[in-house]
């Protein structure tokens, strides 16, 4: 596949997660309009944070009266699963230290995982595809929330929180697909998230996950 | 007003950092096989995460509802190898099927 093809491969299926991308967006813009951050705020967090579960993090934190150092811990928490996930990415991209600082920024779960092409590095073209129609799906998305979100009403009642893990399910299967190695690291991801949820900060869990890579791996090697 | 600044500054900035680690300390450099095999296997293992925080909790407490089974009905529809927008929707119409009804 050529560079350009990458790109319009990931612009295409970016449009898919755009979708509850922005539904998303559009409730993120309702709670921060709710929670009284104004209009100005909500629209800030998203270009310049553009992290839907680090901005959820900062309004509930803030919402239920905590302090601003508390919501920045929840909030960091959160996002710590793009530490590694930024290594993975680390060989993929181009450039001088600043550009590479800067395309790092278009890293998101969706353009992550779908730029993962198993062995070798990630594909630099699909995930800055795939994270376009995202960003402008978030920042849209909380300017219609900020603004009209009272029009809209409760998404949850079409079940369109549904769409969002149904996507990342999505990406899972495809992994699960290539191999018994990827279904070990997932089982095992699964069980330790499911354990740490109900004692650890949120956030944590998802970074525990990734030691079921490390499992899955060291099963493979001792055999 | 200043605690929601303050938050989303602080965030941004620690945000981008995080996402800059891996790319700008490494830089384009090789890394060890041993590694990349790990790198490999967190897809797999991240995402499972992200599912199962979605849709089997809320703050500490697990859960199941209409949302957890929407999204069950969306996998098993797409393990069997249907569209992926028919299997989200069937998925959406699921869980709104259900809250009606209870």
């Amino acid at each position: 596949m050529t560079r350009d093809d990458s790109f319009r491969d990931g612009i295409r299926i970016g449009i898919g997660f755009a979708l509850p991308g922005f539904v998303l967006a559009v409730s993120f813009g309702v709670l921060a309009r709710d929670l009284g951050w104004g209009v100005v705020a909500p629209i800030v967090a998203s270009i310049i944070v553009f992290s839907g579960s680090a901005q959820f993090a900062i309004a509930n934190v803030l919402g239920a009266g905590g302090s601003a150092a508390a919501a920045i811990v929840a909030a960091v928490l959160v996002n710590a699963r793009f530490a590694p996930m930024s290594v993975a990415l680390a060989s993929a991209l181009k450039g001088g230290r600043v550009r590479r600082a800067l395309e790092a920024q278009l890293n998101v779960d969706a353009s992550w995982a779908i730029a993962n092409r198993g062995d070798g590095p990630f594909d630099r073209e699909l995930m800055i595809g795939s994270t376009l129609p995202q960003l402008v799906a978030w920042v849209g998305g909380t300017v219609v929330g900020v603004f009209a979100g009272d029009a809209i009403g409760d998404p949850d009642r079409l079940g369109l929180d549904v769409i969002f893990p149904a996507f990342f399910l999505w990406l899972l299967i495809e992994e699960l697909r290539r191999g018994r190695q990827q279904v070990q690291a997932a089982a095992i991801a699964g069980a330790v998230a499911l354990l740490l949820i109900p004692f650890t900060p949120p956030g944590v869990p998802i970074v525990a996950s990734c030691v079921g890579a490390l499992v899955a791996l060291r099963g493979r090697s001792s055999r | 007003m200043t605690a929601v600044w303050v938050s989303i500054g602080i965030v941004a900035v620690i945000n981008f950092a995080i996402k800059a680690s891996g790319p700008v300390l490494l830089g384009g450099r090789e890394l060890p096989d041993e590694l990349l095999r790990v790198i490999a296997l967190l897809a797999p293992a991240i995402l499972t995460a992200l599912v199962v925080v979605d849709t089997l909790s809320d703050d500490h407490h697990l859960k199941v509802d209409a949302q957890t089974v929407g999204v069950a009905v969306a996998g098993a529809t797409m393990a069997a190898r249907v569209p992926l927008l028919a299997a989200v929707g069937l998925g959406a119409a699921t869980a709104a099927v259900l809250r009606v009804i209870h």
